[in-house]
């Protein structure tokens, strides 16, 4: 389908540079992961006992920074208007946007994010779960964190109040995530939390275009 | 396509305020109508709400020759504003191709259409190189690009010079030829036949 593939193959480049791309998420996740153990002191132990979590909160707040002008420029410069004229309704295009989203920066940071676990000392047997708890993670962050980009596309102050919005959404998916992660770690059974995680996430990529899209067309009437 | 563009005693309240009361109006395919009025008498709110972005508090727009107001709004109408819907940061010849894809041309053809309106050597710019005119024709060339039946254009001559008018001119002449409509929101004289449609007066 034309206009789809045209549709993401702008979003995508639209992401790549907005708010520094995936770089920039990836250099905030590499600078949670460096001052951690300045703040912390230099012993092994009680770094490793927190590796998982802090890289998973990390990660969180990562993909989050990308995201405050996720409609604001086309927005601001009428392309959205351009956009509801076009064959496909606004829910798909917020759908699209978010999954352009999660491709440039949830993904590299899905990679990221176990290397930089192991480096705090977190067990190199959990990387691979924690890549899977990222990327699932990503798609939720991606979708809520565009529905509060959505909602404050109207308002000046966008960025405070999408992270009110926003931090509140996020809640649930932290704690799944990091049980699955510390539940893995301490030996216990760890698919409780994944499943919830990964029921969060697509409840989320189901429902929020709905919230985006209604939010675009009150934004622009 | 749509054959016959109704607006019937429409108007636009945005909270207390009444931008448009009770404008009515009739396009037929083949006919230009140029509304006039004063600056902030609701010109560009009648477009948009046209458009289906602007909901109106009273009246309707009805499309004749397609099954409902959506289908027209999805596929059979322009709306050129006064923001162009390019990113200033991509090279135009990709921003020029997306909105040609996405309302239904082929990207082949938005490369002729701005070859048309002149702009061969602006294409690889970034759209922030290009000056008010330039953008403004780069988005003309959208029209031509992908073909679609009725034009909602608000102020479309204002940054284009002598020429580019002209230009402009005769690719709206066409259009009402094959059978366009065209409603446009403007200050100047249209340089085509066009029915007046005063409002705020």
């Amino acid at each position: 389908m034309s206009p789809l593939r045209a549709l993401l193959g702008r979003e995508i480049s639209l992401a790549w540079g907005r708010g520094g791309g995936p770089l920039l998420a990836l250099g905030f996740l590499a600078a949670v992961t460096t001052l951690m153990p300045l703040a912390l002191g230099p012993a092994p132990a009680p770094l490793a006992a927190v590796a998982g979590g802090v890289v998973w909160v990390a990660l969180a707040l990562s993909t989050l920074i990308a995201l405050e002008r996720l409609f604001q420029r086309d927005f601001e410069n009428g392309a959205l208007d351009l956009i509801s004229l076009g064959p496909l309704p606004l829910e798909v295009v917020a759908a699209v946007k978010c999954l352009a989203q999660w491709l440039v920066t949830g993904a590299p940071l899905a990679l990221a994010a176990p290397i930089a676990a192991v480096a705090l000392g977190a067990p190199a047997r959990a990387a691979p779960l924690i890549a899977l708890v990222s990327a699932l993670g990503g798609v939720a962050f991606a979708f809520l964190g565009g529905t509060g980009a959505a909602l404050a596309l109207a308002s000046r102050r966008g960025g405070v109040l999408i992270a009110l919005i926003v931090l509140p959404l996020l809640i649930p998916p932290v704690i799944f995530g990091g049980a699955a992660i510390g539940a893995f770690e301490a030996g216990l059974p760890y698919l409780t939390g994944l499943a919830f995680l990964a029921a969060y996430s697509l409840a989320a990529a189901a429902l929020a275009p709905l919230a985006m899209a209604g939010a675009c067309r009150n934004a622009l009437s | 396509m749509i054959t016959r563009l109704h607006i019937e005693a429409l108007s636009i309240q945005r909270g207390e305020r009444v931008l448009l009361s009770g404008v009515s109006a009739a396009i037929k395919a083949g006919e230009a109508v140029a509304l006039t009025g004063a600056n902030g008498s609701g010109k560009t709110s009648l477009l948009r709400a046209v458009a289906g972005l602007v909901r109106p508090s009273a009246g309707a727009v009805r499309f004749e020759g397609v099954a409902e107001a959506d289908e027209a709004r999805r596929g059979g109408l322009h709306l050129i504003g006064h923001q162009d819907g390019f990113d200033p940061g991509r090279p135009a010849r990709d921003e020029l191709a997306f909105q040609v894809r996405w309302l239904g041309g082929e990207a082949g053809a938005a490369t002729a259409a701005a070859e048309r309106l002149g702009l061969a050597r602006q294409l690889d710019l970034e759209v922030r190189r290009l000056s008010a005119g330039q953008r403004r024709r780069l988005a003309l060339a959208r029209l031509i690009a992908a073909p679609r039946p009725l034009w909602l254009l608000d102020e479309p001559l204002a940054p284009l010079d002598a020429p580019s008018r002209g230009l402009f001119g005769e690719i709206m002449a066409a259009h009402l030829a094959g059978g366009g409509l065209i409603l446009a929101a403007v200050h100047d004289p249209m340089p085509i036949q066009a029915r007046i449609l005063e409002i705020g007066a």
